[in-house]
C-alpha cells in the first residue's frame, strides 16, 4: 500500500506534470529546430510568436464563446486553434517578406539574422501585450479534470490523490499527433524530402531544381502550426501571460540544443530531458521517500535538491553541460 | 510713539493674514506597480478629508490645504525616495500620506523624512519591521503590524483544532514579515510549521511550490500572498493535485477574486483582514460612494483618516513643524476627547480651535498603540457555500 501510495504521488507531481510540460517544450523546440536546419538561425522570436499565435487563437475562442459555441468536454480554444495557425502563419510570412527575405538576398551571416529576430521579437512582443494586455487572461472551459484528486481517493482508497487534468491529457495526445504527422511529412513526402535536401545541402538542392522561396514558406507555415499548438497548450495547461512566453525562450532553446539543434528527433528528446530535470530536481522528495523507506529511515528535510527559485537555472546547467561535452546535442545536430 | 504703536498693531495684523497659507499635504501611494487597483482609493479618500478641511473654512486662521499626489511604485525604492525628495524640496509639502507597501514606506521614511523632519503616516504599510524602525517620533501607520495579525491567525488556527500547517508566502517584506511572525506564534503556541517556502508573484505554474509544499504535508495551507496573483495560483495548483483542501487566508487573500474563481471548493477555509465594527465605517463608505470611489477597497478608509489625523494634528499643534506636528497626533488620535467620526472633521477643527481635545475614530477606529501605529481590530471570516462570510471580530 505504502509503495502504491508513493507511485500515486510521484505520477502526481513529477510525471504527469513534467510529461505534459516536456510535451509543450518539445512542440515549441521542434520550431526553433526546424527554423534552424532551414533557414540556418536561432529565432529569438519563437517565444513570443507562440504568444502571438495563443493570443490569435484566445481571440476567436472568446468570439466563439460569446456566440454560444462549445464542443464540450473539450476546451473550444480546440475549434479556434486552425484559425490562430492561420492568423499566426500569415504573421510568420509577413515577417519573413519585410525582415528576412532581405538578409537572405544578400546573403548575410547567421548572427545578422540572430540579430534580426531579436528586433522581431520586442516589436512582437508589444504587439501583443499592445492588442490583449500584459496581464493573465483565462480562456479554458469545458471539463477540467479527467480524474480529479477526489474521486481518485475515493476510488481507490490511497491515501495520495491523483489528478489528471484535460489540459494535460491533451497535450500529450496533441502532441504524439503532432509529431507523428510532423515526421511522416517530412519523411514520405515530396515537399518534406526537399525540405530536408535544402537542410542537407543548399547548394545541391539549388542545383536539383528545389525553389528555396518555396521551402522558406513551407517552413514558416508548419513552424507556425508547431508554435500556435504549443502556446495554445501552454496557455490552457497554466495560464496565458505574454511575459511567461517570452520567458519560455530558455527552456525551449536548451531542449534544442541539448538534443541537437536541426535535428527534429532531438527536440523532442531534449524537450522531456529538460522537463524532467527542472520537475525532477525542484521536487521535495519527502512524502515519496518516506512512502518508501521504513519508518525509522523516514527523513526530517524536505529532501529537495534545489529550491523551486531556480528552476531556469537547472535549464541553463544542462545546457552547459550539454555544449561543454557533447556540442553537437544528445542526437547529433549541427554544433553551435 | 503712537505712531510706533499702530505700526507694530498694524504689522500684527498684517503677518496674522500672511500665516493664512496654503499648506500642502503629499499623498505619495503605488499608482503604478502590483497594488495600482488599490491606490487611487485610497488618494481620493486623503483628499475626501482635504476637501472637507477647506470646505469647513476653519483650518488654522483660514489657511487652505491641497493634495499633491506623487507615484511610489510599491516594488522600486529608489523611484519612492526620488518621488517623495521631490514633494519636499520643489512642491514645499509638510506631511506625507504614505506610502502604501512596506518597504517603499521604509525606504521613504531612512531617507527622506526622517532627514527632513516631516511627518508620514501610512495608511496601509503593516511589516512588523516598521515598529523598531529609527523615525524620531515622525512615522505613524494606520494599520496593524503583521506581528499582531501573525499572532491572531495562530490563535485561530489553534482554536479550529488544527495543529500542523504549512506556510507559502509572496517573497516580499509583507510576505516575509507575516509568514515570519505567524510561524514563530504558531510555534510557541505548540503547533508544528512543516514548511515556510516562498513563492514569486506573476508565474504561469505552481505545480514545482505546490508539489514542495504537498510534500512537507500539513492539515492546512497558509496562503500569505496577493489574491490577485501568486496566492491564487497557488490554491489553485493545490486544490488541482488535491494537495490541500484547506487554506487560511491573511488579509492579502480575502478577497471576491478568490470566492468567484473557486467557488464552494474554498468551503472550509478561513481567514482574518483588519476590519472594524463601528458606525464610523459606513458611514465613510457612503460618503466615499458619493464621490464614485470605493469604501470598501482595502485601506481606502484609512486614507481618508491619515489625511484627517495629519491635518488635525497640525491644527491641535498650531504649526505645520514636524516635530509640534508628530507630538500632537496621539493626543488627536487617541481619548480622551470629543470622539470624531468621518464628516465631522468641521467640528473636531473648531474643538481645537478653542482648545478642547479631540479623540479622533474615523472610519477606520483609530487608536494608536506603541510607537504610533493602529492597534488594529479583526474580522475573522470563513467560507461557506462559496460566500466569505464573517464569524466574529476580534
Amino acid at each position: 500500500m505504502d509503495f502504491l501510495n508513493a507511485v500515486v504521488a510521484l505520477t502526481n507531481f513529477v510525471l504527469i506534470p513534467a510529461i505534459a510540460y516536456g510535451s509543450q517544450l518539445a512542440l515549441g523546440a521542434l520550431g526553433v529546430t526546424l527554423i534552424y536546419g532551414i533557414l540556418r538561425f536561432s529565432n529569438f522570436a519563437h517565444g513570443d510568436s507562440m504568444a502571438f499565435g495563443a493570443m490569435v487563437t484566445i481571440l476567436v475562442t472568446w468570439w466563439f464563446q460569446s456566440m454560444g459555441v462549445s464542443i464540450a468536454p473539450l476546451p473550444t480554444a480546440l475549434l479556434a486553434l486552425p484559425f490562430g495557425i492561420v492568423g499566426t502563419g500569415l504573421m510568420l510570412l509577413a515577417t519573413d517578406r519585410v525582415v528576412y527575405r532581405f538578409y537572405r538576398r544578400v546573403k548575410a551571416k547567421p548572427i545578422v539574422f540572430v540579430m534580426a529576430s531579436m528586433g522581431v521579437m520586442f516589436i512582437m512582443n508589444g504587439l501583443v501585450r499592445f492588442v490583449i494586455g500584459p496581464d493573465d487572461q483565462r480562456f479554458a472551459d469545458g471539463a477540467r479534470f479527467i480524474i480529479s484528486a477526489r474521486d481518485f481517493k475515493e476510488w481507490s482508497g490511497l491515501r495520495e490523490g491523483l489528478a489528471f487534468k484535460t489540459s494535460q491529457g491533451l497535450t500529450i495526445v496533441t502532441a504524439v499527433i503532432v509529431v507523428a504527422a510532423l515526421f511522416w511529412f517530412l519523411n514520405k513526402t515530396r515537399t518534406g524530402k526537399s525540405m530536408r535536401a535544402f537542410s542537407d545541402n543548399e547548394d545541391l538542392a539549388l542545383l536539383s531544381g528545389i525553389n528555396p522561396e518555396r521551402v522558406v514558406m513551407i517552413t514558416w507555415m508548419i513552424v507556425a502550426g508547431l508554435i500556435t499548438i504549443a502556446g495554445v497548450l501552454y496557455g490552457l495547461d497554466k495560464t496565458f501571460k505574454p511575459f511567461t512566453y517570452f520567458q519560455l525562450l530558455l527552456p525551449i532553446f536548451a531542449s534544442a540544443i541539448v538534443g541537437g539543434l536541426g535535428n527534429p528527433l532531438g527536440a523532442i528528446a531534449g524537450g522531456f530531458v529538460i522537463a524532467f530535470s527542472e520537475v525532477g530536481v525542484t521536487y521535495a522528495w519527502k512524502k515519496v521517500v518516506t512512502y518508501l523507506l521504513p519508518e525509522s529511515l523516514a527523513p526530517s528535510s524536505l529532501v529537495q535538491l534545489m529550491s523551486t527559485d531556480y528552476k531556469f537555472a537547472v535549464s541553463f546547467v544542462i545546457l552547459i553541460i550539454v555544449l561543454l561535452f557533447k556540442p553537437t546535442g544528445l542526437f547529433r545536430g549541427q554544433s553551435v | 510713539m503712537k505712531k510706533f504703536l499702530m505700526a507694530t498693531a498694524a504689522t500684527a495684523l498684517m503677518s496674522g493674514a500672511a500665516f493664512a497659507e496654503d499648506v500642502k499635504i503629499g499623498v505619495l501611494l503605488g499608482f503604478t506597480g502590483p497594488l495600482e487597483s488599490l491606490a487611487p482609493h485610497i488618494a481620493g479618500g486623503a483628499e475626501l478629508a482635504v476637501q472637507e478641511v477647506n470646505d469647513s473654512g476653519l483650518f488654522m486662521d483660514g489657511s487652505t490645504v491641497s493634495a499633491v499626489r506623487a507615484d511610489a511604485t510599491c516594488v522600486d525604492a529608489a523611484a519612492a525616495t526620488a518621488a517623495a525628495e521631490r514633494l519636499i524640496t520643489s512642491d514645499g509639502v509638510k506631511g506625507i500620506v504614505g506610502a502604501m507597501c512596506s518597504g517603499a514606506t521604509g525606504a521613504v521614511l531612512t531617507s527622506v523624512s526622517l532627514p527632513n523632519g516631516i511627518v508620514q503616516i501610512s495608511p496601509s504599510a503593516t511589516s512588523p519591521g516598521l515598529s523598531t524602525i529609527e523615525d524620531n517620533g515622525l512615522f505613524f501607520r494606520l494599520a496593524p503590524s503583521d506581528a499582531r495579525q501573525g499572532e491572531l491567525m495562530a490563535d485561530i488556527i489553534k482554536g479550529r483544532g488544527i495543529d500542523e500547517v504549512a506556510v507559502t508566502y509572496t517573497n516580499n517584506d509583507y510576505g516575509k514579515g507575516l509568514a515570519d511572525s505567524f510561524a514563530a506564534a504558531f510555534e510557541a503556541a505548540g503547533g508544528t510549521v512543516t514548511i515556510n517556502a516562498a513563492h514569486e508573484e506573476g508565474k504561469a505554474d505552481y505545480s514545482a511550490e505546490v508539489g514542495a509544499l504537498a510534500s512537507a504535508g500539513g492539515q492546512a495551507l497558509v496562503v500569505a500572498g496577493y489574491s490577485d496573483q501568486g496566492g491564487s495560483g497557488i490554491i489553485q495548483g493545490s486544490l488541482d493535485t488535491g494537495a490541500f483542501d484547506t487554506f487560511v487566508l491573511p488579509d492579502g487573500m480575502v478577497s471576491d477574486v478568490l470566492t468567484e474563481k473557486f467557488g464552494s471548493d474554498l468551503d472550509g477555509s478561513f481567514g482574518q483582514h483588519p476590519s472594524s465594527a463601528n458606525d464610523g465605517a459606513g458611514k465613510l463608505e457612503e460618503m466615499l460612494a458619493a464621490v464614485d470611489l470605493d469604501g470598501t477597497s482595502p485601506y481606502a478608509k484609512e486614507g481618508y483618516d491619515s489625511a484627517a489625523v495629519l491635518l488635525l494634528a497640525m491644527q491641535a499643534a498650531g504649526s505645520t513643524d514636524g516635530a509640534a506636528v508628530s507630538k500632537a497626533i496621539l493626543d488627536i488620535a487617541n481619548a480622551p476627547g470629543e470622539p470624531i467620526g468621518p464628516g465631522e472633521l468641521g467640528k473636531a477643527l473648531e474643538i481645537l480651535a478653542g482648545g478642547g481635545e479631540i479623540d479622533y475614530v474615523g472610519g477606520s477606529d483609530v487608536e494608536l498603540i506603541g510607537p504610533g501605529e493602529s492597534g488594529g481590530s479583526y474580522r475573522e471570516v470563513e467560507i461557506e457555500g462559496g460566500e466569505i462570510k464573517a464569524v466574529k471580530f476580534h
